[in-house]
């Protein structure tokens, strides 16, 4: 799940991490109120929306005077950025930067442990110099069970700074975003840039946060901050009913069991020449009542030209499966054709029992999605 | 021989008393797998469908010896739940929860990693010698004993996979569920490594899908530590960026994860990559 740059701002001014609220505005009329009320001489005007590269999209503009902030704010609302709408803005006051840092922390699948990650060269352009100077990004693995002591802070913080006084503002910024990153159990900190001013202070002058879906349950303040869009609504309402759904856009509609053999039949409907309409994976048992919401979710769909149910049936037998599809079929109408594929247990006296009905069966997926492919033409 | 897991492993199942727990505990008995007994807080000293029931994960490697351990807890009980096994005494530890927080399964495997014991999972289904034990949720009987190991990030698609080379005649000496999500236990370096070396397989299966760079890690080690041919398919090849499918660790993001990237990193390798799971095992059969 991910937050806004000020929602994530707010997280770290009551961690005590030095940042720039802002005010966030949703016309141009509040964002010249923000800027009086703010007593502004030059001002920063930043789309707030759920993705990076807001910077290179001009999402993000510098004002000095009341009237330039409302006209940023204008030119930024309603603005596409990444197929999201912008809808509100932060006004903040512009700091005056002297150097640019990059901080993270983050989950590091290959040290299975949070790492902190630093460099010296922040800005926009983080991604091409790990990509090119991968020496000037430095990485640091965290024990779980000891955090970060004052000298790996100290240590950590002088890959950033020289000075010293720099140094300990860095140590306390980076054990301040520790504790936010394991209090909140967010599974991405990132400050980019974190910069210096020309009086000597550092700020966070971006707060980018994500944070881990299964921990939501012990972390009410941060759910409350979601906000789905539509598409998300949708993943939404299937996970309520047990199952795992992404949109696609084509024609085919999937219902499967796994999510690994979810994406393998994704795959060869595409290697077939067709295209799957969605990802769909109904998990472990196949119960009448989970196909019936499954194959709503997806006529709902008025791309969907055919379904195309794909089954392994290990522990729920393939003969239980072929009863539970007959049952809810038996309720739910439709035109469209199915093509159901059932294989592993019990797999031919499953099949058995499709013959006669209205369905299309076969005995391999690459039949299964050859007769998909057919029936959409 | 097979890997981790032979007719000698003692199980124990945490949460034996549970739906989930107690319906997998007796399937892995009829299988053949010596499941010793599981432990149930508060009900220690019972006897659950012919498993004794123990208090604590130290009460039932005293009484029972078990080395292996099955996690069916809910997810916010599983990082005390393996933690609990390391320090009593468990070798082996599978987690079968899904949805366990990140920052938990980092904690508790960090601890478990210190008092010596190796994690499967979690979100995984487990993991089999065929014609030997099993210890997870797959079903047994589609598995058969033979020469090729099995290591992959999915369920139903390793299956699939296993199925089609049972029927084609090709065996299993281990197969293995590594699990889906972003941070799991053994993973496919390991396992690439524990296969190579055991002498009754021969050939090596690896199931890979988007997300992360774990295949192109393995592809570099495989490069230069595995002999054994190795097959390959991986899933996702046109799932769409940023989007998770599923399992929380298959997410392309940044533009790192590409079934595309992975499958080239393996090709490079000497791996054999199919774009259709159906193909492995005439592939297994050419090189044989």
């Amino acid at each position: 799940m991910k937050i806004h740059e000020y929602q994530g701002k707010e997280l770290f001014d009551k961690m005590g991490v030095p940042t720039v609220i802002g005010k966030v505005c949703r016309s141009a009329e509040e964002a010249m109120a923000a800027y009086d009320e703010l007593v502004l001489e030059r001002a920063v005007v930043k789309a707030q929306v759920l993705t990076g590269g807001r910077g290179k999209a001009g999402g993000i503009k510098l004002t000095s005077s009341r009237a330039e902030t409302g006209a940023a704010a204008k030119a930024i609302l309603g603005m596409e950025i990444k197929g999201l709408i912008v809808d509100r803005v932060m006004v903040a006051e512009a700091a005056d930067i002297a150097s640019e840092y990059y901080f993270s922390f983050a989950v590091d699948r290959n040290s299975k442990s949070v790492i902190m990650i630093l460099s010296r060269e922040g800005g926009v352009e983080i991604e091409e110099v790990a990509a090119k100077t991968p020496e000037k990004i430095h990485k640091i693995p965290i024990f779980p069970f000891v955090g970060i002591p004052d000298f790996l802070a100290k240590k950590a913080s002088a890959i950033l700074f020289d000075e010293w006084g720099l140094v300990l503002q860095g140590k306390n910024m980076i054990q301040k975003l520790y504790k936010l990153m394991v209090s909140a159990d967010a599974s991405l900190v990132e400050v980019n840039p974190l910069v210096v001013t020309r009086d000597g202070r550092l700020l966070a002058l971006d707060a980018k946060l994500n944070f881990d879906d299964n921990a939501l349950f012990r972390q009410p303040e941060i759910e409350a901050l979601f906000e789905p869009d539509e598409e998300e609504k949708r993943e939404l309402e299937a996970k309520a009913n047990g199952f795992s759904f992404v949109h696609l856009g084509g024609e085919i509609g999937c219902m499967v069991n796994g999510a690994g053999l979810a994406m393998a039949t994704m795959d060869l409907i595409k290697l077939y020449g067709g295209n799957p309409a969605n990802f769909l994976d109904i998990g472990g048992s196949s119960n009448p009542r989970k196909v019936i919401e499954a194959m709503k979710l997806l006529l709902s769909d008025k791309e969907v030209k055919v379904v195309l149910i794909n089954i392994f049936g290990g522990i729920t037998r393939c003969d239980d499966v072929a009863r539970g599809l007959i049952t809810a079929f038996n309720e739910i109408k439709t035109d469209i054709p199915i093509v159901i594929r059932l294989t592993g247990t019990n797999e031919k006296e499953g099949r058995a029992m499709l013959e006669g009905t209205p369905f299309h069966s076969a005995e391999t997926m690459g039949e299964a999605i050859r007769k998909a492919v057919a029936l959409v033409k | 021989m097979s890997i981790l897991l032979d007719k000698s492993s003692r199980v124990i199942v945490q949460g034996i008393t549970g739906r989930d727990g107690g319906f997998h505990a007796s399937k892995m008995r009829d299988y053949g797998t010596r499941v010793v007994g599981g432990t149930s807080p508060g009900k220690g000293g019972t006897i659950h469908d012919g498993f004794p029931v123990f208090n604590t994960v130290s009460d039932a490697v005293r009484e029972t010896s078990a080395d292996t351990s099955i996690i069916f807890v809910p997810a916010p009980f599983v990082k005390d739940a393996v933690m609990e096994a390391a320090e009593g005494g468990i070798k082996l530890i599978i987690v079968i929860t899904e949805g366990v927080p990140t920052l938990d399964f980092i904690g508790a495997r960090h601890y478990a990693t210190a008092m010596g014991a190796r994690i499967i999972g979690p979100n995984c289904p487990g993991l089999i010698s065929p014609g030997k034990s099993l210890v997870g949720i797959m079903p047994g009987n589609i598995f058969t004993p033979g020469r090729t190991g099995v290591i992959s990030r999915s369920g139903t698609l390793t299956y699939e996979v296993v199925y089609n080379l049972t029927r084609a005649g090709i065996g299993q000496s281990t197969a293995v569920g590594i699990g889906g999500d972003p941070v799991s236990g053994l993973y496919y370096i390991d396992l690439l490594q524990m296969f190579q070396g055991d002498p009754e397989t021969d050939s090596i299966v690896m199931i890979g899908e988007i997300g992360g760079d774990a295949e192109e890690r393995a592809a570099a080690y495989i490069k230069e530590h595995v002999t054994k041919p190795v097959f390959s398919f991986i899933a996702g090849q046109t799932a769409p960026a940023d989007k998770r499918m599923g399992h929380a660790g298959a997410i392309i993001s940044s533009g790192t994860g590409t079934a595309k990237e992975k499958i080239a990193a393996l090709e490079s390798a000497g791996v054999t990559v199919v774009n259709e799971p159906a193909l492995i095992p005439e592939r297994i059969k050419e090189s044989l």
